[in-house]
């Protein structure tokens, strides 16, 4: 597989464009980070000097799993929309006409929407550990919040995740036949990943520059399963007329796997 | 709908943005190095003195005007030849066959005996487009069966055939969105192949009878993603020479979603034409347009066959197919029938003469049968005896050769004739001959 630059620039550009002149998107980029935001801020300002040990973990631990649900949350309403949205518009079949590989496709997209999810979780960290280290009665709670397990956890989970809520959005959207519905399963199918974060919050797990490291491997591994898998599951024909691509003599894409032709339901 | 297109030195453009101009080729930027070292030596030299800035205004200003005077007379359309090596969007020259990278396959003989040869302008030409029974079934729906037609280059093809016959599937097949199920195809000289699809698309462009525009985007922008998508290095030039194409340059930095149906249908023939394609699929160009748009539609398909661009025209419109197609081929999931539209009058139809005579003849019996020439006759029917007159259909081998017999005929037999003349079919008459009779449109 050759990925083919200018290509991929042109689809990220211009998904860039689209993305910041779709009010919903940008207001789903907006509003969240502000609500995930305030929530662990308003926690850390009503600490008092002297805070228990147990109660200062406890908060680290759930600043660090609400700041991680922003860059699965944002990029997955942006991925949803990615193929159903082409779909809807009419502009589907034009694209599918050109030059362009799937793979190219979907990774242009998924470009489109890692920069900017991981682009305002990263700033989020940024303000919520400096206005810790800045405001915080206790300094213990600032050295929680930048101990080396929580920042390397902040710093690879945020891509990582996203990148999986990103191709299960696309997964869902290339099968869905509506936005709003592509949105919401997106969402849905991209959380359970937060689970071992929630372990940590929890205390079940201990947080560890070792766990940190081993959950993000994990991640990039199913981020790289996953790509395949939507990219095999993304199919001109089945798009175009809602029938999967038979392994004919030619056209197509490559991977469809032959078969019997039939009906795909749509969610 | 014209084209222009000036040639002039390739060392500088226009900037888009801002004054003057930039350098384009390495000579350019030779003498933009040479102006910028002049420029540093002066103030590296002259140091505090009021005349350094005098110098490197001079400077600016002689560089500013040499690169104006090697790009004088470039306009938006001059830059097309200005760009880095990219085509401009429509050929200027007959397209010659691109030296593609795998050969094309012959068609089967079967293939080329059902195929009506092409007209003597493209005949010769070598084949854009060999289908060779190619069919796609959906399931227990067969889309298009046995399809077998070959297009030559430069030919204007036009497809027709009732909603749900498999035009647009059949368009799609070719164009590697949809694998066929059995048959083969060469697509501009390339295999239809799985492997082949990027290839195909490159050389061909596909536009659907919805533009599918990115409504929220400009029609410049929409235009700059497929030029991306199709490789252009510079596509400013090309988009702005499209858009003057379908006369739109003034409407470039509108968004698309403000634009009416025709004009976003015109943004939609823009980006067909970006890539310069071998090979132009249009489905209903016309639809949603006015009739003063459709004619410049009209007018830029001729203008694309003269260039050699073979074009593959789906529609609806008999009269548009008939107007501007060298062939046409009429489908109703098997193919009906392909050829030039007076081939397909007369395989059709009997040729003909209508006589009209002020009353109706004692017996046009004696009168029909005894001119040498006339094959049989019938009466018109009643709605054309209205009035008094009557009318009479012969058929004849040579309606040329038949026609003063006919007149001497009716002389003799005391006739007051109104008028003799050649029955003329129209393609919707062939059309209609086809598809009424098909056993597939009955069950549709």
């Amino acid at each position: 597989m050759r990925l083919n630059g200018g290509r991929l620039a042109a689809v990220v550009r211009k998904e860039f464009r689209v993305l910041l002149r779709n009010r919903f998107i940008i207001g789903t980029m907006s509003v969240l980070p502000v609500v995930f935001l305030l929530t662990p801020m308003i926690e850390i300002f009503r600490l008092g000097a002297d805070v228990p040990s147990g109660l200062v973990q406890r908060i680290a631990g759930s600043t660090f799993l609400l700041l991680l649900v922003v860059p699965v949350v944002v990029p997955a309403a942006i991925a949803a929309y990615s193929v159903v949205g082409e779909r809807e518009q009419g502009t589907l079949e034009p694209l599918l006409t050109t030059p362009l590989r799937r793979e190219e496709l979907l990774l242009g997209k998924a470009i489109a929407a890692i920069v900017p999810s991981v682009g305002i979780a990263y700033l989020l960290f940024a303000i919520v550990d400096g206005c810790a280290q800045v405001f915080a009665a206790d300094p213990a709670v600032a050295a929680a919040l930048v101990q080396s397990s929580q920042l390397v956890g902040e710093l690879l989970f945020a891509p990582l995740l996203a990148g999986w809520s990103i191709w299960v959005g696309i997964a869902v959207s290339a099968r869905a036949s509506d936005v709003r519905v592509a949105q919401q399963l997106g969402t849905l199918a991209s959380l359970p990943p937060l689970g071992v974060v929630a372990l940590i919050d929890l205390q079940v797990l201990t947080p560890s520059v070792t766990l940190a490291l081993t959950f993000a491997l994990a991640l990039l591994v199913a981020d790289v399963v996953m790509w395949r898998i939507v990219a095999a599951m993304f199919d001109r024909e089945r798009l175009l007329t809602g029938a999967r691509a038979r392994r004919g003599p030619g056209g197509g894409d490559r991977d469809v796997a032959p078969g019997v032709v039939r009906r795909i339901p749509r969610i | 709908m014209t084209m222009r297109r000036t040639t002039g030195p390739r060392w500088f453009v226009r900037r888009r943005m801002g004054f003057g101009f930039r350098p384009a080729s390495w000579q350019g930027w030779v003498l933009t190095a040479v102006a910028v070292g002049v420029a540093v030596a002066l103030v590296v030299v002259l140091r505090r003195s009021v005349v350094t800035l005098v110098g490197v205004v001079a400077v600016l200003v002689v560089h500013q005007g040499i690169a104006a005077l090697l790009t004088r007379g470039n306009g938006p359309a001059g830059r097309v030849a200005d760009a880095a090596g990219d085509p401009p969007a429509v050929p200027t020259t007959p397209a010659t066959p691109p030296a593609f990278a795998t050969p094309p396959a012959a068609p089967s003989p079967a293939a080329v005996a059902a195929v009506a040869p092409a007209p003597d302008s493209v005949r010769s030409a070598p084949a854009a487009l060999v289908v060779d029974d190619l069919t796609k079934r959906f399931s227990q729906r067969t889309a298009f069966e046995d399809v077998t037609f070959s297009v030559a280059t430069g030919e204007v093809f036009g497809f027709l055939g009732p909603n749900g016959a498999g035009k647009t599937t059949t368009v799609r097949t070719l164009g590697t969105l949809i694998a066929p199920t059995s048959g083969t195809a060469v697509v501009a000289g390339i295999p239809l192949t799985a492997e082949n699809g990027t290839e195909i698309r490159q050389r061909i462009s596909i536009m659907p009878e919805n533009p599918g525009l990115y409504l929220r985007l400009t029609v410049i922008e929409n235009l700059e993603l497929f030029a991306g998508l199709y490789g252009l290095r510079r596509p400013r030039p090309r988009i702005d020479q499209a858009l003057e194409t379908v006369n739109l340059g003034a409407r470039g930095r509108d968004l698309c979603g403000s634009l009416s149906k025709g004009l976003r249908q015109r943004v939609g023939l823009a980006r067909a034409l970006l890539s310069d394609p071998a090979i132009m699929f249009l489905d209903e160009p016309t639809s949603g347009l006015d009739p003063v748009a459709a004619r410049e539609v009209h007018d830029l398909i001729n203008d694309l066959r003269q260039r050699g661009v073979t074009v593959f025209l789906t529609t609806h419109r008999l009269e548009e197919a008939e107007r501007l197609c060298d062939r046409v081929a009429i489908l109703n999931t098997r193919l009906r029938s392909v050829g030039r539209t007076d081939e397909l009058r007369e395989s059709l139809f009997s040729r003909s003469l209508v006589v009209e005579t002020a009353a109706p003849l004692d017996a046009p019996g004696d009168v029909f049968t005894r001119t040498a020439g006339v094959d049989s006759w019938r009466t018109t029917g009643a709605e054309a005896a209205a009035g008094g007159a009557a009318g009479y259909v012969l058929s004849v081998a040579d309606p040329r050769a038949a026609a003063p017999a006919v007149a001497r005929a009716l002389v003799a037999a005391r006739a007051d004739v109104l008028s003799i003349a050649e029955s003329r079919h129209s393609l919707e008459d062939v059309y209609l001959e086809l598809i009424d009779k098909d056993p597939e449109a009955a069950r549709r």
